[in-house]
């Protein structure tokens, strides 16, 4: 189905109303759909917040050709900086999809459907030679998956060089979250649980406080390997070269913001269950004059908690009314592809 | 808030030494692990630690003197001081010393033996094993070079064939003469003895002695003297004033004619009546009665052989000091046994045993529990110590003899009960008021069940004529006839004169106080705690099996209901409310609450998770890695076993063997490096084993439904995070027997880190915690808050959180484990009182952790006050023995047998306080006596 409407280049406005403008033009309110663009180098790029909305309305040129997919049957890898090199097909790879049977791609969803399992953090601020990495433990059955033991290790001091007692990574459990995250690895010396120094403090006394933590778990490490290391400096803007507008900075501030919220609230999950009845999610307790606008908040910051699970799948959407694009060609969705696909988890 | 380690209540752990002063009355125990302690009339006592933390080999007091030497098993000689300061005596050390020999003498020259302080006071006499025997002068241990006895000097005038036999060897005894003290009696290992004067330095008498010598023994006028031998015998030897070679009085084997032990030590004690004490340690018949550990006391016809729980260590006399007496006249014997100390009346007809006022033996039988109550009300206490006192008829009323010193702490402000539970299914009851822990009353279980060993087969019942005459002496018993008999938890009711027991094999006992003796039968009622549960198997112990129909009970504490758990499981949390005469327990299966009054079962729940089977299997299945590296070092055993036979048999085939071997031990040791300790890091799941274990159980008046209306309710806490809260229905006093207790469950909370959970409190309107059934009902404590909205604490290993009642909101958490790597092991609340004014007190927590801090924690604010290191974390008995007191202060086990006392609070403090005077010199010949020795120190 195509559609061709106008917009006020110098007043785009938010992406939420263009969303909601693409849904009315389209007549399809409740179907959730992916939203994607051409850019001059004819790549397909996603569209999906404010920054690359207005970039994308502001490189328009002056058409701006936009695909619109039902989410459920979205074909991934139609995005991407590969698409460069098929720079006339763009249309042909939404259109054809076969033909990829060629060349299998791997299929990368968008990015709010992820959810973080692991982030470094903290770069600004500790040496070159440490890292912080957080671990999501959430809901999953995954286990972390990493043995801990004792050690020694070198340290810079005002006599010289000493040997001091540290904790070290001594394993990974295959298929753990840990070493899913690739960014832990066997011989890398434990500095800092959740921003407590473990130096002084015994193998169990750290093992306590790694599992005390577990939901929410932030490990401060000297990877044993330091070749790897973030360099600050010499940090590029892009994770493209050729294609600054391949960037995805919507991801960053999302992940950041969800975690800030996790660190307040990810163990206040308590369960109680009164007089035989559901289980329910302790509420955290409330001056009783600010109670109804504080708790329906409280609901509000727990569902971002859960962050990733987008309510998409409960959208129920009749299959005849198929996906919808601006310039419309009915879209098959390679199941198998699709099927087969890794799953790459951030 | 302080902590204050202030006294350790019961007996010294592997004591070594003994000593006594009958000038100052105090006795001395050295211990293996360098302590020695100091013990006179109740009260009395002072702690030193040699710094070494070496064994004290010997303990001497100085004559007449607050002074005493101590040696050390690395040949070190140490001299304490008992010093006034501020009105208290304090034991300080003064000084150290270790002899040194000349250069290029072999270490055994100078490998101290033997010790004599000399009564001038000035000088200690040193034995070696080399035989010479030292001079060491006071305090300042400067040897006196030109007045050491070298052992050729002795052997001089000795006959060439009794020298050429034997040389001197070791000193094995000195032993200065009762009225002059210018002669030493010098003991050598071979049997020579030689009478040394000091003043002339020479040998007056030498005694030709055939048998290794032990020890040595001067009657009291110093005419004649005792020795003792390796073989068994004794040997008494006149001492006259002429030059002939003196000829043994008397050679005995009292327990001949078959080969007999050692007699290590002897006394011979003069009396009036003319009869002679004659007291000695071991002698027994080597075959058969080699392994017992014996004192034998022997006056005229009368003769018993002592038999002691274990090893006797040492022991003395306490006898008429008085210079001017006549007579010895023992009146007690003072025996310092590895685990026990035991004091036997001489005085009194039968030689009864007196009972100690401090050095209890609390591990009797190993301690599995205590439980602290404060200020027990006078009336309770009362009928207490008067079941006890009818438990300790054939105790003798000798006053205590070790009267020393001068106990200055004031009264205790309260009377503090201490219950000890023990592995033989016993309870006692210590006086834990005072600095002197002090045994009232003991309770046993036992006659309740069947047992294997008849109580009524007495084992100390001897024939008359049996010889030797061994009397048991002693309380010390560590072997249970059955280990199901242990005591896991008790609560006592300090107002109703309630208590309840429960034990390893899910007993569970409700007793009430009987000031008569009485028969009656157990009710007896089982609680399947598994109920709903399908396709489960115990595999663990059997329940105790009872005794049908009446039994009889002495006054005191009789049970008169037994609740058995199914699964017999170790009974894990208890909880006992006695104005609603109920009683709940749980198990690693679950809990369940029983009506004592109506005897009755409530109700019972199952904690168990459906994935859990490994509760079920019993508790030896739990042990499965402790059973895998048993099973390993086994089989390492057998093949050290097998490969040394090897070695010994084929001679060619050693080599290889050998070389097998070394391969077999280089690969081990490998894999241990290979292997390091390591942890595990992984999240708790509902899935882990023994989530199902009730870790705590507590009863509340409080609102658990709605805010309106408050109602009983029983809390449990399990290790798997989960909270329980069922709404009790306990009919009013006036229909209490006709109507049942219903209960009803009301709440489950889910904490989600999965700690277990240790604690469950609740906080009145004004935020404090709820008081103790009936304390209100006595008028002990103000009625609580009903009016503001209550609280519920809850404190898992890993945090404390408070959440809203009677709607569960969270409200406030205080982490731990996230924080510092601690877990919680201990939780109480205490009352700390304000140590400037009487008004003000406030109510904390006091919280043991893992790593054997203590914390002390606000209420309702949960905010950190303070943190002391208490316990070594290693210490994992002691954390685990760890019990607090209302008032801030607690108790640990330092040993099996020691509790260290402590006190967090500066309000109060339990220490001992009190003074040595030293008494008056009274015409003394010690004085008049002052000899040319003394001068020729001061010369020198």
């Amino acid at each position: 189905e195509f559609r061709r409407f106008s917009l006020e280049r110098s007043k785009p406005g938010k992406f939420e109303e263009f969303y909601g403008l693409l849904q009315h033009v389209h007549k399809i309110p409740n179907v959730d759909v992916l939203v994607g663009y051409t850019d001059i180098h004819g790549d397909l790029l996603p569209i999906n917040n404010d920054d690359n909305y207005h970039k994308a309305v502001s490189t328009a040129n002056p058409l701006l050709r936009i695909f619109i997919q039902r989410k459920e049957d979205a074909d991934y890898s139609a995005f991407g900086t590969d698409t460069v090199t098929r720079k006339k097909n763009v249309l042909a790879n939404v259109l054809r999809p076969d033909n990829h049977r060629k060349k299998p791609h791997i299929v990368i969803s968008m990015p709010q459907d992820f959810r973080p399992v692991s982030s470094i953090i903290d770069v600004d601020i500790l040496p070159e030679t440490h890292r912080r990495v957080r671990l999501y433990k959430y809901g999953t059955d995954k286990p972390l998956g990493f043995y801990i033991r004792d050690g020694s290790s070198v340290r810079v001091t005002p006599q010289g060089l000493e040997k001091v007692p540290g904790i070290f990574i001594s394993r990974l459990v295959p298929g753990g979250l840990a070493q899913s995250t690739g960014l832990l690895a066997v011989n890398d010396e434990v500095l800092e649980v959740n921003g407590i120094e473990v130096s002084g403090k015994s193998l169990d006394q750290v093992t306590d406080m790694m599992i005390a933590n577990s939901r929410n778990l932030i490990i401060t490490v000297r990877p044993a390997n330091q070749r790897n290391n973030v360099v600050r400096n010499s940090r590029t803007s892009g994770s493209s070269g050729q294609s600054t507008e391949s960037s995805l900075p919507s991801s960053t501030p999302n992940i950041v913001t969800n975690f800030l919220q996790g660190e307040e609230e990810s163990d206040e999950e308590d369960i109680i269950i009164e007089d035989s009845g559901e289980p329910q999610q302790i509420p955290k307790a409330v001056r009783t004059s600010e109670s109804l606008e504080s708790l329906t908040q409280m609901e509000l910051l727990h569902e971002s908690t859960q962050n990733g699970f987008l309510p998409s799948s409960e959208t129920n959407l009749n299959h005849s009314a198929g996906s919808v694009s601006m310039e419309y060609e009915e879209h098959h969705p390679d199941h198998k592809s699709l099927e087969d696909g890794t799953i790459i988890t951030l | 808030f302080s902590l204050y380690q202030t006294v350790e209540h019961g007996f010294p752990h592997q004591p070594s030494a003994l000593g006594y002063s009958p000038f100052l009355r105090l006795m001395a125990i050295g211990t293996r692990s360098g302590a020695i302690k100091l013990y006179g009339a109740p009260g009395v006592e002072f702690m030193g630690l040699h710094e070494e933390n070496n064994t004290v080999m010997q303990i001497h007091f100085i004559p007449d003197q607050c002074q005493l030497v101590t040696l050390l098993d690395d040949n070190s000689l140490h001299l304490w001081s008992l010093k006034q300061h501020s009105g208290a005596s304090e034991l300080q050390e003064e000084r150290r010393f270790t002899l040194k020999g000349p250069p290029g003498s072999p270490p055994s020259a100078t490998q101290i033996t033997a010790v004599l302080p000399h009564s001038s006071r000035d000088v200690l006499y040193l034995g070696t094993e080399s035989g010479s025997v030292f001079v060491a002068e006071l305090p300042s241990f400067r040897v006196l070079e030109d007045r050491t006895v070298p052992s050729e000097a002795v052997l001089q005038r000795v006959p060439d064939d009794y020298c050429n036999r034997r040389s001197c060897e070791l000193v094995e005894a000195l032993r200065e003469h009762p009225k002059n003290p210018n002669l030493i009696l010098i003991g050598y290992s071979r049997g020579l003895i030689v009478l040394w004067d000091l003043q002339n330095s020479q040998v007056t008498h030498h005694f030709l002695g055939s048998q290794q010598l032990e020890n040595l023994y001067w009657q009291r006028d110093g005419s004649k003297f005792i020795s003792c031998h390796y073989d068994g015998s004794y040997t008494q030897w006149p001492v006259s004033n002429d030059n002939r070679q003196p000829e043994p009085l008397e050679n005995l084997v009292p327990y001949g004619p078959f080969p007999c032990k050692a007699i290590s030590k002897i006394y011979w004690q003069t009396t009036k009546n003319g009869l002679p004490y004659i007291i000695f340690q071991g002698g027994m018949p080597r075959a058969s009665y080699g392994d017992r550990h014996s004192i034998s006391v022997i006056h005229g016809s009368q003769q018993t052989a002592f038999d002691f729980t274990s090893r006797v260590i040492d022991f003395f006399i306490i006898f008429s000091s008085e210079p001017t007496a006549e007579f010895d006249d023992p009146s007690a014997m003072v025996v310092l046994a590895e685990e026990e100390l035991v004091v036997i009346d001489l005085k009194s007809a039968g030689w009864p045993a007196v009972q100690a006022p401090y050095l209890a033996s609390l591990h009797c039988s190993a301690i599995t529990c205590s439980h602290h109550v404060s200020n027990i009300p006078l009336k309770l206490w009362e009928r207490i110590i008067s079941a006890g006192s009818k438990q300790n008829v054939h105790y003798s009323n000798m006053p205590w003899p070790i009267d020393g010193g001068t106990n200055l702490a004031p009264d205790p402000p309260q009377r503090d009960l201490l219950l000890t539970g023990h592995e033989d299914g016993t309870v006692r009851f210590w006086d834990a008021s005072g600095v002197c822990l002090h045994l009232l009353y003991k309770l046993s279980t036992v006659r309740v069940f069947l047992t294997d060993a008849d109580p009524n087969d007495n084992m100390n019942t001897l024939g008359e004529d049996e010889w030797p005459p061994l009397r048991k002496v002693g309380t010390f018993d560590p072997y249970s006839d059955d280990p199901r008999l242990g005591i896991q938890k008790i609560y006592l009711c300090k107002y109703s004169g309630y208590l309840a027991v429960a034990g390893t094999a899910g007993q569970v006992l409700v007793m009430e106080l009987n000031d008569e003796d009485a028969e009656h039968v157990v009710d007896h009622a089982e609680a399947d705690l598994l109920q709903d549960q399908e396709g489960y198997r115990w595999k663990g112990h059997e329940k105790l099996k009872t005794r049908d129909g009446p039994v009889r009970f002495e006054a005191g504490f009789q049970p008169f209901v037994l609740v058995q758990c199914q699964p017999p499981a170790v009974v894990t949390s208890l909880a006992l409310h006695s104005e609603w005469k109920l009683v709940a327990f749980g198990t690693s299966h679950g809990f369940g609450l029983f009506d004592h009054q109506q005897k009755r079962l409530v109700f019972v729940k199952c904690t168990l998770h459906p994935s859990d089977q490994l509760a079920l299997e019993g508790p030896l299945s739990r042990v499965k890695s402790l059973k895998k590296s048993l099973r390993q070092s086994f089989r390492r055993i057998r093949r050290s076993r097998v490969s040394s036979r090897k070695r010994r048999g084929a001679g060619g085939n050693t080599s290889e063997v050998q070389e097998a071997n070394a391969k077999f031990d280089q690969d081990a040791l490998q894999e241990m490096e290979l292997a390091p300790v390591q942890r595990k890091i992984e999240a708790r799941s509902a899935e882990d084993s023994f989530t199902g274990f009730v870790r705590t159980l507590y009863f509340a008046d409080t609102f658990l439904r709605d805010s309106s209306r408050h109602c009983p309710s029983l809390w449990a806490g399990t290790n798997g995070g989960t909270v329980y809260a069922f709404c009790l229905r306990v009919p009013p006093a006036e229909r209490r027997m006709d109507e049942p207790v219903r209960a009803e469950q009301a709440k489950e909370i889910q904490l989600m880190h999965r700690a277990p959970v240790v604690g469950i409190l609740v906080l009145d309107g004004r935020s404090t915690p709820l008081p103790e059934p009936l304390e209100v009902a006595h008028d002990l404590s103000k009625s609580p808050d009903m009016q503001g909205s209550h609280q519920l604490l809850v404190v898992s290993e890993e945090q404390l959180k408070v959440f809203t009642l009677p709607k569960v909101s969270s409200k406030l958490k205080l982490k731990l484990t996230a924080l510092e790597g601690c877990r919680v092991r201990k939780v109480t609340v205490a009352n700390f009182g304000s140590c400037k004014t009487n008004e003000y007190s406030e109510n904390d927590l006091a919280v043991l952790t893992n790593l054997g801090d203590i914390q002390i924690i606000s209420l309702p604010f949960l905010k950190l006050q303070i943190r002391y290191p208490c316990i070594r974390k290693e210490d994992v008995s002691g954390i685990a023995s760890c019990v607090f007191t209302k008032y801030g202060q607690g108790f640990y086990l330092i040993s099996p047998s020691e509790f260290e006392r402590f006190s967090l609070s500066t309000k109060w403090l339990v220490e001992p306080q009190c003074i040595v005077d030293v008494p008056e010199l009274t015409s003394n010949n010690h004085v008049n006596n002052r000899s040319g020795v003394e001068n020729a120190t001061r010369k020198s």
